[in-house]
């Protein structure tokens, strides 16, 4: 196993305002299938495109613990391991075809200097609109 | 989201929707069933399942080693991954069919609330999981909105909560998960363009006439020998049988000699009520006192002109509008003033 802890970016390097490098997911079958079975959702609109048809659907979505979990990613990724992270609340919208793609963007909009806690407004977007609006709050060091 | 043919229609008095709202507010704060208990403890392969379909590489969640070298000290479950420790798996929902929470989605469903989005998902975390922790959820509705109105429909937020606890029985996170009721609202009709009106027929008698419109001039017919003015056009003079003519320009006023309004049936070409105006054409200054000259009618529609302002007598402008790329018909606009001759 590898054995070099990635750095963890500190609360005082953070600023309101700092935009958080782009993440561009390509939303492939395999993707919203594995995610949805790992988080133990089987519901047939997540992997099933003949049945998602029938129900009005015009394929299989990504599940809503797929997205919170890429929103949480997306923010631990930037802000490395000693980060903790204490909300993921998120606005669902178009939802995730396979064969799109999302782009998630994100910045700093806000910072709690008494619980060193940093908000994250984290926007991911697909070729029919916004996927998700999410607001992720992490600590820092 | 589920789409089920709504046949019931949602109640539209403020009385009848208040009385609804009132009976789905009993439900508010009522706990959806026992308590759920999560069929796994938190465990390491399931989290590596996870971390590895969304190919997140945070070592705190795989490296034991690294993970005991971070706040958190040791292995620990992707924050978001709160939910799936109580998932149903495929053996799908366990609940009874006669809670809380399904009265309900019944009542809602009874009222035509048929289709379900969800909208909204908050979790808020207390501490990260590790490996051995066991879960117990539990459920409790926790808000639903009065009607509201939004690009999919008309319906009803409605909140839960659930709550995560340990072992210990403390909670160690939230989540607040808002879906969206609603009745789907009507397809509009696919805006379909109006057809264009249909042609007049044009025949070798009157091709010019339409012509001389396409120009800008409203025209009559006059003999070329005895001068009779007649309208509509035809190829010989009723007087003396000639047939050579004249084109004749006319006034672009008028008065109404009759009229009738169409209701039924209706042509998708035109608006309705459409009032059609039999028009007493002003002499024309070239052929004065010629026989004819001041019995020049012509059949149009109006334009601009409110119904009221229809009666015989009544003066009108007359205009030459495109009513397709190329045909151009005469309209009678009427005198706002209400003069009569």
């Amino acid at each position: 196993m590898t054995s070099t802890l990635p750095d963890t970016r500190s609360y005082a390097s953070v600023s309101v305002g700092d935009e958080i490098a782009p993440f561009e997911l390509p939303l492939t079958r395999t993707l919203i299938v594995s995610t949805a079975i790992a988080t133990r959702d089987y519901q047939v609109v997540h992997h099933d495109p003949s049945i998602a048809a029938e129900r009005g659907s015009k394929d299989i979505i990504m599940n809503i613990l797929t997205s919170n979990a890429f929103a949480g990613r997306f923010v631990t990724d930037w802000a490395g391991p000693n980060s903790f992270i204490s909300s993921v609340k998120i606005r669902l919208g178009a939802p995730n075809y396979p064969g799109d793609t999302m782009t998630v963007t994100g910045s700093v909009t806000a910072k709690d200097d008494a619980t060193r806690t940093v908000t994250v407004a984290v926007k991911g977007s697909n070729s029919m609109g916004d996927h998700m609006n999410a607001t992720v709050e992490v600590v820092l060091p | 989201m589920t789409n089920t043919s709504p046949a019931i229609i949602v109640d539209s008095t403020p009385e009848a929707k208040a009385a609804f709202f009132a009976e789905l507010q009993t439900y508010v704060g009522l706990e959806i069933g026992e308590p759920t208990p999560g069929p796994d403890e938190v465990n390491a392969p399931m989290i590596r399942h996870l971390v590895e379909a969304v190919g997140d590489r945070n070592p705190i969640y795989t490296n034991p080693e690294l993970a005991a070298r971070t706040i958190h000290g040791g292995i620990v479950a992707p924050p978001t991954m709160l939910q799936a420790w109580v998932m149903h798996g495929i053996d799908g929902p366990q609940r009874g069919g006669d809670g809380p929470y399904e009265k309900m989605n019944e009542l809602l469903f009874s009222r035509g609330f048929t289709s379900v989005v969800g909208t909204n998902s908050e979790q808020t975390y207390k501490r990260y999981l590790r490996p051995g922790d066991r879960l117990t959820m539990r459920t409790v509705i926790d808000s639903i909105s009065d009607e509201k109105t939004t690009g999919l429909g008309t319906g009803h937020f409605v909140s839960t909560r659930q709550d995560y606890y340990d072992a210990d029985d403390q909670l160690v996170g939230s989540m607040l998960f808002r879906i969206f009721r609603f009745q789907p609202k009507a397809k509009a009709p696919a805006a379909k363009p109006k057809p264009p009106r249909p042609r007049p027929a044009t025949t070798h008698d009157n091709q010019w006439w339409f012509d001389e419109l396409n120009e800008g001039r409203l025209c009559a017919q006059a003999c070329a020998d005895c001068g009779r003015v007649r309208f509509p056009t035809g190829p010989l003079c009723p007087s003396c049988h000639s047939r050579s003519y004249d084109k004749v320009e006319m006034p672009m006023s008028g008065t109404i000699h009759s009229f009738v309004v169409a209701h039924y049936p209706q042509v998708p070409s035109f608006d309705y009520p459409l009032p059609i105006v039999l028009v007493d054409i002003d002499p024309s200054a070239s052929h004065a006192g010629k026989t004819g000259n001041d019995k020049v009618r012509m059949i149009m529609n109006t334009a601009d002109s409110p119904e009221s302002a229809l009666a015989v007598g009544a003066r009108v402008r007359i205009e030459i509008r495109a009513t397709d790329p190329d045909m151009k018909l005469p309209f009678a606009i009427i005198d706002s003033t209400g003069a009569t001759s």
